[in-house]
């Protein structure tokens, strides 16, 4: 079947999509965005969070056919047109929360996602939004101060510009 | 229509450390950021995963149900007729020697005749689409005659009763029977009825560990391109590019210089990629159809295709004097190798000779085998040995403590080990060992305050969310640990590592380029590179070019070896691109000042000051020079006695757990977990602090929840639904502390740092379990059911 869907901002056509791929499968080996990773394709893991219509998904249980005509937005477009890197992603280099990075793509969506529904969260409130991303090799010390720094950095900005 | 359209993302591999001319002044101590770091958060990073060519094909395994059978037939024939497949092939296929391994080659590319583990490859296909290959897998016919399992260790150590893994006359280990090695070790008097009777207090126990599991996130993958020569090109996620090459090229009968690696992004490793998993299938599978072959395990097949962590039945007894000094300790170690070799021989040394804990103890008898069986192969995991034993002796520790009425910090404290003192196996420690402070400090460190169940927060006690307490039935505990590590490739093996700088000019400034053969796992190596050829010549630019098999062995990324042995390959590369420069301005501009070097792209002498700048000097010439690192010499361990200098380094790490258990429902929750690491010097240390707490958080999933459950040698729970590994509300606050006591021995005075955390911190989490219910529990992981059937002090 043909799948026409937008991701990142720009329309997409893919074309002999078997009915039971998976929209990270469509995204990673026909479209060209391999950003969103393939950890356990079970929803257990988290690494291929992306944003389908605005809401965080687990990609990998989202069946392909199920994007026709809707709006995906993948790790590769939390940067903005020139490649400048979102807050959420600076904040996670300068903590030191990128190890492998085999998790982080997922870990990205879903803080962007946490501090555009609460700028200001706490541990606790960290701690609950992200426990559907495993990573392994942290310890998610690096990866608590990174969200923390995003949200400083959100609120400062927002302070800024009021 | 698909909008990609080249086949570029295969070397992209090749570019994921290419054009990261980091402008920055950071050389050794400082924390510049990860030069991955920006593709990583962009998910323009390639792993192995994301490897892709035209025109490939996907290739896939099929593995066998059972733990222990005999082969009758395999049948291709229709798995050949699915459309779409290109390929099936079985050990007839394989052009070369049809078995490998790292230290003993027992292990078949594909099954022969028999498997004997669940999960063992058998036959292999090659389609136009993983679902293709699925189909296929499934269409080919196995007839089986299957066989009772060798489990346990009553049956691994009766052969001729339970039956042999590996028959005697195929035999290749280094033991005899199912064993498949040993050591033992004597020190002092050993353990006589003399020696046991000079004890006034005597504490014995039975400890047990289960399988862990390394649970790296990046599945095993890589993709093979058959060249024009006859040869092949893969681009893969390993730890340890020339050692798969050294265990490929027999297999697929081709000259080492015709299968060439590339290291393509690593998404963990943890020892899960020492041995060989996908590697010489997707090379026999390219080079057998012309095409590009790319193989992705799914989270199942990762867990059928990696070795894992031995799982160990320990017994130990120390003696003591009434006043807490250590009189002797008898140990025996039994760690499940599964079906095959892998690094079985080198776990073993390592428990037998670092399994008596960083404590100076007079007598000692030691034994330590592995075993054949049926069950999962295991091998190499972060703490390699070291871990296992690390909660046998610890719990002993306790139990003494307890017997003794003492201080369980204070009792380790006055046996602690210390610089000057002697291991058991008779070598003496030669660089600081501060194991007493680590302890002391982790203790000082400030306690994280009460659980507050005036105001609580669900999310902060055990069961969290799921709403199963409000405070009641919790109990605090606070426990200590300690552990000791090995760095290194021990027992007289000449563990090298290979380096090659390259200084020049490009658009007016000086670079340095870093070739070497290491494996970014992950761990950071490729920053603290680039911040050791800047220290060492004094440039700002530096690139790190792609790992591959086109310069020489870099030696694998584990062992907690990498920044000490590539680490000190590069530092001695650059030291000799520095005197060749150097020598270059003396033969051109005569000086004779003996005080010259580079610093910030000048060359420069102290007395004399600026002499010239480095890009006048170097012109359009330049230097390129590889050079290689040794570590000192070690020796094997003699047999029957343990005796040798076997080790290069030691490492220690002292922890502090802080846990709240819920008795009614067995639940934990570990509250705060303290690290104190001596790390000789921290050459970037925001990475040393990711590293403790990542190696503290996986010591935390052994003590708590991470098992693979085999029954009857099944794997009852390969995936990320059944296999539990901490998520980031199971992780507490992890503090950490850091010492720098330099080893005189090591470039820069530093030691690893990798392994120690997780060897020292999981028996921290159990002492803090047992100070907050009183029970025994002597078997990892700790399960709710251990929390609420055993009976206190049982």
């Amino acid at each position: 079947m043909r799948v026409t869907f937008t991701a990142n901002g720009k329309p997409v056509e893919a074309d002999d999509v078997w009915e039971g791929e998976s929209l990270l499968y469509m995204l990673r080996e026909r479209v060209g965005l391999p950003g969103s990773k393939n950890a356990c394709e079970q929803g257990e893991c988290g690494s291929c969070t992306v944003y389908l219509d605005g809401v965080p998904v687990c990609s990998c249980l989202v069946a392909a056919g199920q994007v026709q005509d809707r709006e995906v937005r993948t790790v590769e477009g939390l940067a903005d047109e020139n490649g400048e890197l979102g807050l959420v992603q600076q904040a996670f280099i300068d903590a030191g929360a990128v190890q492998c990075g085999f998790c982080t793509p997922g870990l990205l969506v879903q803080t962007d996602a946490l501090l555009e529904h609460d700028a200001q969260p706490g541990d606790d409130d960290i701690r609950e939004a992200l426990s559907g991303n495993l990573c392994r090799c942290t310890g998610y010390e690096k990866i608590m101060d990174a969200v923390r720094l995003a949200s400083a950095r959100k609120c400062a900005g927002k302070a800024a510009s009021a | 229509m698909s909008t990609r359209t080249t086949h570029t993302r295969t070397i992209q591999g090749q570019k994921n450390l290419q054009n990261i001319n980091q402008a920055s002044k950071d050389g050794i101590g400082g924390s510049p950021l990860r030069p991955d770091g920006n593709l990583k958060v962009k998910g323009e990073f390639a792993y192995s995963s994301d490897m892709w060519h035209e025109d490939m094909l996907w290739g896939m395994a099929l593995r066998s149900p059972h733990p222990r059978a005999n082969i009758l037939s395999v049948d291709i024939s229709e798995a050949l007729t699915v459309p779409g497949v290109y390929a099936v092939l079985t050990h007839k296929d394989i052009p070369g020697s049809k078995y490998y391994g790292l230290e003993i080659q027992d292990q078949p590319a594909l099954a022969i005749d028999k498997v004997r583990y669940h999960g063992e490859a058998i036959a292999l296909v090659a389609a136009d689409h993983p679902e293709t290959a699925r189909r296929a897998v499934k269409k080919i016919k196995v007839e089986y005659e299957v066989l009772t399992p060798i489990v346990t260790e009553e049956q691994c150590l009766h052969p001729e009763t339970y039956g042999y893994v590996h028959e005697p006359h195929e035999y290749k280990s280094h033991g005899h029977g199912n064993i498949c090695h040993e050591q033992k070790l004597v020190s002092g008097l050993g353990v006589t009825d003399e020696v046991r009777a000079t004890a006034d207090v005597v504490v014995s126990g039975d400890y047990e560990v289960g399988m862990q599991d390394q649970a790296f996130l990046g599945p095993e993958s890589g993709l093979a391109v058959p060249a024009e020569d006859g040869g092949v090109d893969l681009y893969i996620a390993t730890q340890w590019l020339h050692v798969d090459r050294q265990q490929m090229a027999p297999v697929l009968d081709l000259p080492e210089e015709k299968v060439r690696l590339t290291l393509a992004g690593v998404g963990g490793a943890f020892g899960g990629r020492e041995d060989l998993s996908m590697q010489i299938h997707a090379c026999l599978l390219a080079l057998h159809t012309g095409k590009p072959v790319k193989i992705v395990y799914s989270r199942d097949e990762s867990f059928f295709g990696h070795v894992h962590r031995h799982p160990a039945r320990m017994h130990y007894e120390h003696g003591a004097t009434r006043d807490g000094k250590l009189v002797y300790a008898d140990c025996r170690i039994v760690l499940d190798g599964g079906a095959y070799a892998s690094a079985s021989p080198a776990v073993v040394g390592n428990a037998a000779s670092l399994g008596h804990g960083p404590y100076v103890i007079p007598n000692v008898r030691m034994h330590a085998i592995a075993l054949y069986s049926n069950n999962p192969s295991c091998g190499a995991m972060r703490g390699f040995g070291a871990v296992q034993a690390a909660f046998g002796y610890e719990s002993q520790m306790d139990k003494l403590a307890a017997a003794l009425g003492m201080d369980p910090v204070e009792l380790r404290q006055l046996n602690a080990m210390s610089e000057g003192d002697f291991m058991p196996t008779g070598q003496q420690i030669d660089a600081p060992a501060p194991v007493a402070e680590l302890l002391q400090r982790a203790k000082d460190m400030p306690l994280p305050p009460p659980l507050d169940t005036e105001h609580l927060d669900v999310r902060q006690v055990p069961g969290a969310l799921s709403n199963t307490s409000h405070g009641e039935g919790i109990v605090r505990g606070v426990g200590y640990s300690v552990g000791i590590k090995n760095v290194g490739f021990s027992e007289g093996f000449d563990d090298y590592s290979t380096a090659r700088v390259r200084l020049e000019v490009i658009g007016g400034e000086p670079v340095a380029m870093v070739h070497t053969a290491m494996a970014e796992v992950g761990q950071g190596g490729v920053t603290v590179h680039a911040q050791i050829a800047r220290t060492e010549l004094g440039v700002e630019q530096v690139t790190i070019h792609p790992a591959n098999t086109e310069v020489g062995s870099a030696g694998s990324t584990s062992a907690s070896r990498q920044t000490y042995m590539t680490g000190g390959a590069v530092k001695l590369a650059a030291e000799a691109v520095r005197r060749a420069l150097i020598e270059k301005g003396r033969r051109r501009y005569g000086w004779t000042h003996d005080d010259i070097t580079l610093v910030g792209g000048k060359v420069v002498s102290e007395s004399a000051g600026t002499l010239v700048p480095m890009v006048d000097l170097l012109g359009d010439e330049a230097i390129d020079l590889t050079r290689e690192h040794h570590h000192r010499p070690t020796q094997p361990f003699d047999k029957e006695t343990g005796q040798g200098f076997g080790h290069v380094q030691y490492t220690f790490c002292a922890n502090r757990a802080v846990v709240d258990v819920d008795v009614e429902l067995g639940l934990v929750k570990v509250v705060e977990l303290t690290a104190v690491q001596d790390v000789g010097k921290a050459l970037n240390p925001l990475s040393v602090v990711g590293q403790i707490q990542g190696g503290c958080t996986q010591a935390l999933g052994l003590a708590v929840m991470e098992e693979i459950i085999i029954r009857d040698g099944k794997v009852r729970n390969a995936s990320f639904t059944d296999y539990l590994i901490p998520t980031i509300l199971d992780t507490p606050p992890i503090p950490v502390e850091i010492l720098e006591l330099p080893d005189p021995n090591a470039p820069y005075g530093l030691r690893g740092v990798g392994e120690a955390p997780t060897v020292s911190a999981t028996p921290s989490i159990v002492a803090a379990i047992r100070d907050a219910t009183g029970l025994a529990l002597t078997r990892i992981p700790v399960r709710p059911e251990h929390l609420t059937t055993e009976k206190p002090g049982a």
